[in-house]
């Protein structure tokens, strides 16, 4: 997997919005990871405690913020909480499979924290 | 919300005070924007191009040799891969004048639109109506990474098991098309094509699906017509 490539650009992005803000230091770094993101939430950190040394954020914490898997059924016309394993989405007004994804999908900086 | 008025109360005089800087960016971002600008560049040259995406030893190279050589459009191939001679010579067809390009990924797990970019300046595209992207064999990484494609087609074979689908997700949802190759082994392999199928049907519902061996032929010409019907698009 490539979360060391992904937490670079991340502290990248974060540098950038951090200076913009005419801020010194990012105290942290709030992510949002979908289910389905592709990513591993380990793996990001171990990234981002290796990669954080020598950037605005050397003294940040890493906030992640889960974003489950919700499906959407055209049929029905409904968004749903899908809880089953694998990347499934069964509706639960018609119990067929949805291939559409309403979110889960996510890996997006949402906020940082400065000083 | 009592707990957020707790949270504002912490901050005493005396301790540092820190700002919220939204930013609401993808991570993806980059490589996002370099892939919209391929996508305008495909359309500008008339190519339509695709995306094949497997494990290794699943048979990309099998299939898109193959295939090329029969859908009968002027093709090209891009290949992320260590590639040896033998695949660049495979690709290249029958009379060896197929451009391809190759992309020493040096270890990285995936294609990025940036690659490709770097990859087209050295590919002749004059005449060539169809290209072909052979992705690094990985059902995880390349998912994420879009690279200005037409469509995408991901590929398992009989061998690698039924569950496929089942572990590799958010690859398969994003399939536009499914290649189950190596059915000849399909017996030999014990492979189960009905749960196959339920498992595709499960994590991508409607997307088309070619049961098929590259290497018999058996099976070709209903995904040969799928790829020229996109070509006719």
């Amino acid at each position: 997997m490539h979360e060391a490539g992904l937490m670079a650009r991340v502290l990248e992005i974060a540098a950038r919005h951090a200076e913009e803000a005419g801020a010194g230091r990012i105290r942290l770094i709030a992510l949002r990871v979908g289910a389905l993101s592709g990513v591993e939430k380990e793996s990001l950190r171990f990234a981002f405690e290796a990669l954080k040394p020598g950037t605005p954020a050397r003294e940040a914490e890493l906030l992640i913020e889960e974003v489950p898997l919700r499906g959407s059924c055209e049929a029905c016309n409904i968004e749903f909480a899908a809880d089953g394993l694998y990347g499934i989405a069964l509706c639960p007004s018609c119990g067929e499979p949805v291939a559409a994804v309403a979110a889960g999908e996510e890996l997006e900086i949402s906020y940082l924290e400065v000083i | 919300m009592p707990q957020k008025e707790m949270e504002l109360s912490l901050v005493f005089p005396g301790a540092e005070e820190r700002r919220v800087v939204a930013v609401n960016v993808g991570v993806m971002s980059y490589n996002d924007e370099r892939a919209a600008l391929l996508r305008r560049r495909y359309r500008e040259a008339e190519i339509v191009v695709f995306n094949v995406m497997s494990s290794p030893g699943a048979g990309k190279t099998e299939l898109l040799a193959r295939t090329l050589d029969a859908v009968g459009a002027p093709s090209a191939v891009i290949v992320g891969d260590l590639a040896t001679d033998n695949d660049a010579r495979r690709l290249r067809g029958v009379q060896g004048n197929r451009p391809v390009a190759q992309i020493m990924t040096g270890g990285v797990c995936h294609l990025e639109a940036a690659m490709i970019e770097r990859a087209l300046a050295a590919l002749p595209l004059e005449g060539v109506r169809l290209l072909a992207i052979e992705n690094v064999g990985n059902l995880v990484c390349p998912a994420g990474f879009d690279l200005g494609e037409d469509f995408r087609v991901v590929l398992f074979s009989v061998t690698e098991g039924e569950d496929k689908p089942l572990k590799y997700p958010k690859m398969f949802k994003h399939a536009d098309a499914v290649v189950v190759n190596k059915m000849d082994l399909a017996a030999a392999a014990g492979f189960d094509r009905s749960a196959a199928g339920e498992n595709l049907r499960l994590v991508a519902p409607g997307v088309p699906v070619f049961w098929l061996s590259a290497r018999s032929g058996a099976g070709m010409a209903s995904w040969l017509e799928f790829l020229r019907r996109r070509i006719h698009a």
